[in-house]
């Protein structure tokens, strides 16, 4: 009786730890938020076994660790531990700088259950350029040692105009590295990859080249290696069922405890940005407005209202539709059918015609993002004088 | 697929290295965990899966089945799932030591 009324309740399955920004690499595509140096204070271990215990309650059952890099947090170990005790699968998602072969028998000993390893690119020039730093032999020598000792491995490659042609070279890689899937997923333009958007978006050529060769190898690998292939949402017409609805099943917890329906809503203005120091999970999840602000169909304006798709795609990306409206609650514009769609366009136009003298690469870190932050304030400024 | 392992009523059934079966209270039924993902099961796919424990052959298995379901066609019901359930990848056969 109560259990059929519980059951009908959207639950935080998935729970996304982002236990640091802090990290080694400084990925151009990072989905972090541009200005993550200016949030310093990171929960305790003792606030995230809290969170972990509140959330498990409520239903979650796929724990991310995530960042930032989380090998950064010296507690992880004692994170892992408690959740595999309450039952989470506990997923890791790491570039594998900070770690070595002890590190992961030490996750196993705490019951990890599964690591993703990013890899940049299938060479060691490219993947150290696009990571900014130093790291590719390094992670090959995680990859065998995650293997060594029994985890299912993912590889993660996140596809961009400078890497994509190295897709087959990558399959071939993830095949000799005995990896269990592998993650081709292309750049979502949120956050830095936002920032070098004109820099990163493949060409249509590559996009079709990429499918083929991953259709391919799903083909050859079938039962010995999951491959998936995501194709950037900007070539598609109709918009990504993002996050599967707004505080439907997704969950982020941000390093300093900001409770977020995705991990790129914290820019979206008029969010009370809840935070775990102050909220219970339940709170947040069930009642808070933030996370009840675009359940549901009530808040879509035209076309989303009145169209038959939006119980389908719920609209599309919130985030995505303020980034290029300018109001959230606007169709997601990669949808044909919303009037913004032209910025697409004009987006995948420029794409075609790459011109790489045009803008630098902006790298993730810390400096940037005190600079990026730095000018935004300057410019706030000279708006009210 | 015709290489499912479990034709053979001698194959020893276990749960993937890389998914776990467990009870979830919040969905009040059990459930396949794997890298990012969840598949909720129902009663006589959780009953099958509760007995790939490394430990019963194929033939036990179904006659443990009978044994609690007698009024039930078990045998056709899970071999239809084991095969399904291995092309998914949730169960393998156990190594022979």
């Amino acid at each position: 009786m109560a259990g059929s009324v519980q059951n009908n309740l959207p639950k935080p399955l998935w729970l996304l730890a982002e236990l640091t920004y802090k990290c080694p690499l400084q990925c151009v595509y990072c989905s972090n938020p541009a200005d993550f140096a200016e949030y310093k204070d990171e929960l305790s271990a003792e606030d995230w076994l809290r969170v972990l215990r509140e959330a498990r309650a409520m239903g979650a059952t796929q724990l991310g660790l995530s960042g930032g890099e989380p090998l950064l947090r010296r507690d992880l170990e004692i994170l892992i531990a408690q959740a595999r005790r309450l039952g989470f699968y506990t997923n890791l998602i790491t570039s594998g700088v900070g770690m070595d072969e002890g590190r992961v028998r030490g996750f196993r000993e705490a019951g990890l259950d599964h690591i993703q390893l990013s890899f940049q690119a299938a060479t060691p020039e490219l993947n150290d350029y696009i990571a900014g730093t130093r790291a590719f032999r390094h992670k090959l020598e995680m990859a065998h040692a995650v293997k060594k000792l029994g985890f299912p491995m993912v590889l993660c490659f996140v596809l961009h105009r400078e890497n994509e042609d190295q897709i087959e070279h990558m399959l071939e890689l993830a095949i000799q590295l005995e990896a269990d899937y592998v993650e081709l997923a292309t750049t979502q333009y949120y956050g830095w990859a936002f920032l070098n958007r004109d820099r990163l978006m493949p060409t249509r050529a590559q996009i079709e080249h990429g499918e083929r060769i991953a259709h391919a190898y799903q083909e050859k690998m079938k039962g010995k290696m999951k491959i998936y292939y995501v194709v950037p949402d900007y070539y598609e017409d109709r918009p990504k069922a993002c996050m599967n609805g707004w505080g439907s099943i997704f969950l982020t917890i941000t390093p300093d405890g900001t409770a977020l329906p995705c991990h790129a809503a914290r820019q979206l203005p008029g969010l009370l940005l809840p935070n775990v120091r102050e909220h219970s999970i339940e709170w947040i999840w069930n009642d808070s407005p933030d996370f009840n602000r675009f359940r549901g169909f009530d808040w879509m304006n035209e076309p989303c209202r009145r169209c038959p798709e939006r119980f389908k795609d719920f609209g599309g990306c919130r985030c995505q539709a303020y980034m290029l409206t300018g109001d959230a609650a606007n169709a997601d514009p990669v949808c044909s059918l919303s009037p913004y769609h032209g910025l697409i366009e004009k987006a995948l136009d420029s794409a075609q015609r790459p011109d790489r003298s045009a803008k630098p690469l902006i790298f993730r870190n810390p400096k940037n993002s005190k600079s990026l932050v730095e000018n935004r304030r300057s410019l706030a400024r000279s708006t009210v004088i | 697929m015709d290489d499912c392992p479990f034709h053979d009523q001698d194959a020893i059934p276990q749960i993937a290295s890389t998914h776990r079966f467990q009870w979830e209270k919040a969905q009040d039924c059990y459930v396949i965990l794997y890298p990012e993902g969840m598949v909720k099961l129902n009663g006589s796919a959780a009953e099958i899966l509760k007995r790939c424990n490394g430990e019963m052959s194929v033939a036990e298995l179904i006659r443990d089945l009978n044994d609690q379901f007698p009024d039930a066609d078990v045998a056709a019901d899970a071999f239809r799932f084991l095969q399904v359930a291995h092309e998914n990848g949730w169960i393998c056969a156990k190594q022979s030591p």
